[in-house]
This record gives structure tokens, sequence and C-alpha cells, in this order.
């Protein structure tokens, strides 16, 4: 394959690619696992302050 | 310790901390040397004929140390934090994040001293000369394996927006960095590009411009898609355009560079597809601006009573504006006018000052309480005044330079009708151009005004708190059995 076939090729290939991308990302079947993941950094539940955690223990030995 | 106790693990703050705090520092100094140099370009005496204090060799330092001290300290920093908080583990290694720290601040040192003294390899935004740039290749090396070892060791089924944009800064700026930095030592201070000619140029401004869109561009949307929404307290507007906005940004960003070679050397053709690509680019762009924007729809009113949020909404704002600005100039027809001109410059701050450094201080503003301990900053009604010091600075500055950029145009191009010959000399337009480099050194004593606030306010912050420690707790390896 010569050098401007390879390119016009790829050209195209990128198009389409792009366009695959924008039908995923706005399918029905992305759309939940994409609204959990935008929700996900606010789910810091698992996450302990260990200062504010040692305060409380130490309230519940009182 | 209670047998039931899962296991713990701490994240790695102490290294973001670090970096926070180098952020803050190496913004003032960077903002300082600009509004040095922006002093002498109204009192050229202030050069005090020393030549470690010329125009030429102070102006690589600012730039270098605002984008790789202040905003890639700052990019290292948040990334770490993020790429921690959404994967819900540890960084990969954190010898080798304390080596990204050190090694990082010790090239930033190197520049300080080197780019004085003279020592450059003259391409621009590319300064450094060859061993520093070794350490830098090293120093990113390390990044890029804390970063992403620290992706392919996650706790969460999906890889959060931000990381996205993150990776795709820290892979291509290595790929950046080490194709334009190839040359020949002639000795330990002095090299020669291995590119000849206009493929120099154009390697040149690959890079150039693909700094300006990963680094300044990709890297601060990593740091918007955690930061706005964190401050905020809702989702991002659509994670869908978000997908899609960044496939399409670093596909795009990619081409654009040989807009900064119009009517040069450079073959027609390549010119004219720079041009197409740049223009492209608005749409991308423009949907990374919506959706941080709109993020804040239904809530708008926080706007009124958040000023750290206010940074963050304001600094989309000009990104939204630079990313319409870039594009027009990057036509051929409008570039004929504005480049070479102070339009350029008054451009390029308003992506800097009112996108990057905006995006980051906000962010700052929201980390370094919860870095050391506190629920607020020290002081929120300082980081209002700091908000408008910036804002009054970002505005002054890119309204004198658009207007001494235009008018440097159109005195340059002016030709007498009578004979054709030119209507000004080149010094007349350096002349008419002193009132609006004086605003500009003005615009400058606010932005570093605002920007001392800061750092007094993040000391007492500092002061008041104790480092965060913050552990997670993880279900133990079915392996580990109690002894």
């Amino acid at each position: 394959m010569d050098y401007i076939t390879w390119r016009a090729f790829y050209t195209v290939l990128v198009f389409v690619l792009f366009i695959g991308i924008v039908f995923w990302a706005y399918s029905k079947s992305s759309k939940k696992s994409f609204d959990e993941a935008a929700k996900s950094i606010f789910d810091e539940e698992d996450v302990n302050n260990t200062e504010r955690q040692s305060k409380q223990e130490s309230k519940n030995n009182e | 310790m209670s047998q039931t106790s899962p296991q713990q693990i701490e994240y790695n703050l102490k290294v973001v901390r670090q970096f926070a705090v180098m952020t803050v520092i190496w913004g003032i100094i960077g903002m300082a040397v600009g509004t040095f140099i922006a002093a002498q370009l109204v009192w050229p005496e202030l050069n005090f004929d020393i030549p470690y204090l010329t125009y030429s060799r102070l102006r690589p330092l600012h730039t270098n140390a605002v984008i790789f001290a202040f905003g890639t300290s700052a990019l290292m920093g948040t990334s770490f934090y993020i790429v921690q908080k959404t994967c819900k583990t540890p960084l990969f290694s954190d010898k080798l994040a304390a080596f990204v720290f050190w090694s990082w601040q010790t090239i930033i040192v190197l520049a300080v001293i080197t780019l004085p003294l003279g020592l450059t390899s003259s391409k621009e935004y590319a300064e450094l000369e060859w061993p520093i740039d070794i350490l830098i290749a090293l120093s990113w090396v390390a990044y890029i394996i804390v970063f992403f070892g620290t992706l392919a060791k996650r706790r969460t089924a999906h890889i959060y927006v931000a990381n996205w944009f993150l990776g795709a800064f820290i892979v291509t700026v290595a790929v950046l960095h080490i194709v334009n930095s190839m040359s020949v030592p002639v000795s330990f201070t002095k090299s020669y590009s291995l590119y000849a000619g206009a493929v120099d140029a154009m390697v040149q401004w690959w890079y150039g411009h693909n700094a300006v869109g990963f680094l300044l561009t990709a890297g601060f949307l990593g740091m918007m898609y955690y930061f706005v929404p964190k401050q905020a307290e809702r989702p991002v507007y659509s994670y869908r355009l978000s997908v899609v906005h960044f496939w399409a940004l670093i596909s795009l960003y990619i081409w654009a560079g040989p807009h900064h070679l119009h009517y040069t050397a450079l073959p027609d053709w390549t010119q004219s597809l720079g041009m197409v690509m740049s223009v492209i680019l608005f749409v991308p762009s423009w949907g990374g601006m919506i959706n941080g924007i709109m993020t804040l729809s239904g809530a708008w009113h926080k706007l009124k009573t958040d000023p750290i949020l206010r940074f963050l909404i304001v600094s989309l704002s000009f990104y939204g504006m630079s990313t319409f600005e870039g594009p027009m100039m990057s036509i051929k027809s409008v570039n004929a006018l504005s480049h070479y001109t102070d339009w350029t410059i008054g451009h390029v701050h308003s992506g800097a000052l009112g996108w990057v450094a905006m995006i980051t201080i906000g962010s700052l503003y929201y980390l370094i309480p919860r870095l050391w301990n506190q629920t607020a900053i020290y002081n929120t009604r300082w980081v209002n005044i700091h908000f408008w010091l910036h804002t009054i600075g970002v505005v002054l500055y890119i309204v004198a330079l658009w207007i001494s950029g235009v008018m440097q145009g159109l005195m340059w191009r002016a030709v007498n009708s009578a004979d054709g010959t030119l209507t000004y000399s080149f010094v007349e337009s350096v002349e008419a151009s002193y009132p609006f480099w004086f605003i500009r050194f003005v615009a400058g004593l606010f932005i570093v005004a605002g920007m001392i606030l800061m750092a007094v306010n993040c000391y007492k912050t500092i002061r008041q708190g104790t480092p965060t420690r913050e552990v997670l707790d993880v279900p133990a390896p079915a392996t580990s059995t109690a002894a």
C-alpha cells in the first residue's frame, strides 16, 4: 500500500471509529454505567478519616 | 486488634501535600518574574545592565516557571490525588512518587540556574539543555509508572473520566518531550537540534502546540472533571459528552501545530491542514467548557456564596473564550494580522491566567484544607478578594494586549497609497504600545498580589491543621488467615 492510499484509509478509519464512539456513548445500554461513573466520585463511605474515627472511639470508651 | 477488622490501606497524601505547597510557591515566583519582565518592557533600564537580568534570559525563565513549575506541579499533585480517590487504591509506589516530586523540583531549580546564565537550546518552551532534558525524561517515566500502575491496581470497575484526560496528558507529553528534545550535544551545556530547517520548525511547533493541547488543556480538563463536580456537589453534566469530547479533542489537537508557522517556509498544504484542524478544534473544546459550566445547572445560586466555585466556573468561561479566539487566530487571513503582535501574547495569557491558573487556584482552595484535616480554608473572604484581584488582572491584561496587538498589526501593514512605502517604522509601533504595556504591568501586580494573599491563606490553613491521614477499609484478602 503506498503512502497516499494508507493516509486515505487511515482518515476513513478514524472517522468510522469516531462515529462508533459517538453511537456507543449515546446508546441506551451505556447510560446506566455512565450515570454510575459520574456519581462514583461522591461514593466515599468506606473512606475513614482516622482522626475523626479515633475521637469517636475515645468518646465511646468514655 | 480485633479479628473482624478489615485490612486498612492508607492513601499517599504526603506527595500531594508537597506538590500543593510547591505549586503556590512556584506560582508566586513565576508570575512575579512575568511582572518584572513586563516592567522591563516599559522601563528597559530595569535590567541594570546585568546579563543575567536581561529580558531575553528572564522571559524563558518566566514561561518555564509558570508552565513547568507552577502548572506541572499542580497537575502532578492533583493527578496523584484524583487517581487514588477515584480508583480507591493508594499510589502504585510511594518511593517512585517521592522520586517524581524531588526530581521534578530539581529540574526546576536547574532551570532557574541555567536560564539566567544564558544556557538554552533556543527552542521555545523546550529551552533546557540536554542533561536536564534527560532528567526530565527519567522523572516523566517514573510519573507514567506511578500513574498507570495505580490505574492498573484500581479497586473500581470503571476508570473515571478525569483519569482519561490525565492519562492522555502524561503519555503525550512524554512522546512530545522525547521527540522534540532529540539533539546532538557538542559540550555539556550546548547541543544542536537533530532536525534541520523547516522540519525542525515543524517538530518544534508540533511539540509546542501539543504542550498547550495536552499539558495546558487535557491535563487541566482532568483537574476540572474532578474538582468542579466535587465543589458543586453535583455529578458532571453529561458523562457521554465527556467521552465524545475526550476522543475528539485528543485526535484533533495533534494536528494543530502548523498554525504557528503560517506564511513561513513550511509547505502551504501543511499550513492549510493545520488551519482546518485548529478551526474544528473549537467544537470539542467547547464540549468540555459546556460540560463543566452546565454541571452547575440548577445550582447557579452556589456561585453567589462560594468563591471557590466562582474560580472554577470563571476559569471555564476563560477556557471557552480562548478556545474560540484560538481557532479564529489560526485562520490564515486573521493570522496575517495577529501573528508576531501582542494579540498572541494576550491570547496565551487568557488561556494561561484565565483558564489554567484559575482552575488550579480553585482546585487548591478545595484541596489544601482537606489535606490538612480542615473543613474549609482559613478565610473565605480572602478567597473572594483573590478572585477579584485575579479577574481584574486577567481582564486588564488581555484587553490591553488585544488593543496593542491589533494596533501593531495594522501599523505594520499600513502602506502609503502614493508609492507603496510603509507608513510607519517599527519603532513607531513600539512607541505606540507603551501605554498598553504599562497596563499589562499593572495587571501583573494585581495577579501577584492575589497569589500572595493565597499563600498567606494557605499558610494559615496549614498552621491550623495537621496532615490528613485517610485510610480505606478493604476486605482482608482470603489468603491472610488469622495467625
